[in-house]
């Protein structure tokens, strides 16, 4: 099943080129198909991971998208494009979700960047494995309990408790839009600090020199040559948090109540509540195309930042 | 003296890992994150116990060792299904709902997994139309007795003469309030949704659920808690949006948001108006007097249940009066069983929120099946939320 999809790339078979590497007495062509059949080997488990589980629901998910919704909920078959037609019905949640996984990446982006600016450049090196640990261990827990733990920490017996020791009565902090932004910084941060990291850690530290020596005041170094160097991590670290917020649905709901509906919100309420699957479908198609565009967008963009840093090395 | 720091603890730390061990093991479903009131059995397959030798009973047939039941949260006594298992040597493995819809969806999409599963009134009907659930065989359940079973509850489960569903319990939909927060007595579904704009402004909460959301705000005006015409819906809807921004949530789980004193007013079921009372009596649980909601929840069996011999047996051990009574006095919620009630204790039989007078009780409207499958009330569902 693999090796129909697969087209062999001699260059990049790397498996193969250690075992050919490791028995230089077979003849050049043996060696070929060796390592060709090596690098066929090596992909075969994530191809067919990748088919089952991925190009497989795609399509039944494209054929539920053109159906109907039986009488009683599910699915019936149909030819029909009325699902997609319907799309506007759930304009609003799209739109939630237009605004929420920007500015929900771009709030993660403002507490990650100083995070990883301070790690990469300025911790001293026997404390940085230390607090990258700090920072990637919370994430050995399910997302899930780490959203629910805030729920405590937010109601009623939990922060606002303590502050009405202090005098401020009936603060209510769960299920406003600054939970919910809270809870999203707080479980994607991990995501968002590790990329801008490496592209900071990997800074060459002249460059940073010669700025000064050149006259540069620490601001216009930091913009003119650090930020402009680490914007590749940046835009991978925002690219995968948005694509992950546009499916968001667990944050929300746990620390906003349920009264916003965001278009993972809707894709529930659709396959588990009013079982309408050809509509759910064919949101859950929409979302992806979106997505798509989305991570192109973003890597035209980053594809254009690093070919400027090229430029500016030379 | 001073109070330990762990007094203050919304939750305590042997509780917390229970939840999170039962998260971990459910699915995500809304209601499946309920309950630190709860009874703590949720999703966790019951520990295996010392091998009792299976009780005569239940020689007959081979139940195999472990069987799975889809259910309410805060529903059953965990102490029953350790006590089936010491008898029979089935595990029980219990799965939590949110919702009826979520139920029908799990079936419908089959492979559920499920040998037993508690429906609500108005969904078998339709169960029965898609030929999910089967007829049940009454002679694998000796214990059920048709006639100590009242007949107002009963009907719902009995297709065309056959039996395709037995009754658990009964309760109604009303509203919890929280009356050290909200003085005003109240009694009606007006004044709910009026205080929720007013005194209640950010402190209300509402079910996730299309049924008795907009059932109740269907009740505002006076219109049939079913209502499916178009311009009742409207009406409803106006409403709903009106109130929205005033909504502390929409949810379904509203027992730790009342507990720990967020939210002062919710729509509620008898068994968590009970439940809340019982442990924190400025609680009220109010009908209102325009009607609303009478349910009865029943067991049945789906058509592809993996093990429906340990499915018959479960469920002829839950009939069994004995077992059925401890069941009750967990969950709070009445029984539909004559035999159960004799054995309950007079203080439980004269709580006026599991008995509510006559005149409360009869305007009360049980769930209608059209309302389930019925798009246009999905999509005003789905509109009120996305507002």
């Amino acid at each position: 099943m693999s090796e129909t999809g697969y087209k062999p790339d001699p260059d990049n078979a790397t498996g193969g080129r250690k075992s050919a590497g490791s028995q230089p007495a077979f003849p050049m062509r043996r060696s070929i198909f060796r390592k060709n059949l090596m690098t066929a080997l090596l992909l075969a488990p994530a191809t067919l991971w990748l088919v089952v589980f991925l190009v497989l629901p795609f399509v039944a998910i494209a054929i539920f998208s053109v159906g109907e919704r039986a009488p009683e909920g599910g699915y019936q078959a149909a030819l029909t494009f009325a699902q997609y037609a319907n799309l506007p019905a759930r304009a609003t949640a799209f739109w939630n979700t237009m605004v929420l996984a920007p500015v929900g990446a771009l709030a993660c982006l403002l507490v990650a960047y100083p995070v990883a600016y301070y790690l990469a450049l300025r911790a001293p090196d026997r404390w940085r494995l230390i607090l990258l640990a700090l920072i990637v261990i919370p994430f050995w827990t399910s997302l899930l309990m780490r959203t629910y733990a805030w729920i405590y920490i937010l109601g009623g017996r939990g922060i606002p408790a303590l502050l009405a020791y202090v005098g401020i009565e009936d603060l209510r902090l769960i299920n406003t839009p600054g939970a919910v932004l809270l809870g999203i910084v707080y479980g994607y941060l991990p995501l968002m600090i590790l990329p801008i990291y490496v592209s900071l850690e990997r800074l060459d530290r002249r460059l940073l020199e010669a700025s000064a020596d050149l006259g540069a005041t620490p601001l216009s170094t930091f913009l003119g040559v650090t930020l402009r160097l680490s914007l590749p991590g940046v835009m991978t670290g925002f690219s995968l948090v948005m694509i992950l917020l546009l499916g968001e649905y667990l944050i929300p709901t746990l620390l906003g109540g349920g009264k916003v509906f965001f278009i993972g919100n809707a894709l529930v309420d659709l396959f588990l509540q009013s079982r309408n699957w050809p509509f759910g479908s064919a949101i859950a198609i929409t979302l992806v195309l979106v997505s798509v565009v989305v991570l192109i967008i973003a890597n035209r963009i980053s594809t254009r930042l690093s070919g400027a840093r090229r430029v500016d090395l030379i | 003296m001073p109070k330990s720091y762990r007094d203050g603890l919304p939750i305590t730390p042997d509780k917390f890992v229970d939840q999170l061990m039962r998260l971990k093991r459910g699915s995500i479903s809304r209601r499946d994150f309920l309950g630190l009131t709860g009874l703590g059995v949720a999703t966790a397959v019951m520990a295996r116990e010392l091998g009792i030798m299976p009780a005569p009973a239940y020689a007959a047939e081979n139940l195999g060792d472990r069987m799975s039941i889809a259910t309410w949260p805060n529903y059953h006594d965990p102490q029953t299904f350790e006590n089936f298992k010491a008898e029979t040597g089935v595990a029980v493995e219990v799965n939590v709902f949110g919702s009826n819809e979520e139920m029908l969806a799990k079936l419908q999409a089959g492979g559920s997994g499920w040998s037993l599963f508690v429906p609500t009134n108005y969904t078998i009907s339709t169960y029965k139309k898609l030929g999910i659930i089967e007829p049940l065989d009454m002679a694998k359940l000796p214990n059920f007795d048709g006639k100590s079973e009242d007949v107002r509850f009963t009907a719902e489960g009995t297709i065309d003469g056959t039996i395709y569903a037995v009754p658990k319990n009964w309760g109604t939909t009303g509203f919890a309030v929280n009356t050290k927060k909200l003085s005003k007595p109240m009694s009606s579904w007006k004044e709910f949704w009026d205080t929720a704009m007013t005194e209640a402004d950010g402190r209300t909460m509402v079910h996730d659920y299309q049924l008795t959301t907009i059932g109740n705000a269907l009740k505002y005006y006076g219109y049939s808690f079913n209502s499916l015409k178009q311009d009742e819906l409207a009406k409803a809807e106006e409403l709903l949006l009106k109130v929205k921004p005033h909504l502390f949530a929409v949810s379904s789980d509203y027992q730790p948001s009342m507990r720990s004193g967020d939210a002062w007013m919710t729509m509620c079921w008898t068994n968590d108006g009970a439940q809340l009372h019982r442990d924190i009596p400025e609680i009220a649980y109010v009908l209102g007097k325009e009607g609303g909601e009478i349910w009865t929840d029943f067991y049945a069996i789906p058509k592809d249940a993996p093990n429906k011999p340990a499915g018959y047996a479960l469920l002829n051990y839950l009939m069994n009066p004995k077992v059925a009574v401890k069941e009750h006095l967990a969950n709070g919620a009445p029984c539909t069983d004559a035999r159960v009630n004799a054995l309950l204790p007079k203080e439980v039989l004269d709580n006026p929120i599991l008995y509510p007078a006559a005149d409360l009780l009869k305007p009360l409207e049980f769930g209608a099946a059209a309302t389930l499958t019925d798009p246009g009330r999905a999509e005003l569902m789905a509109r009120f939320k996305s507002a």
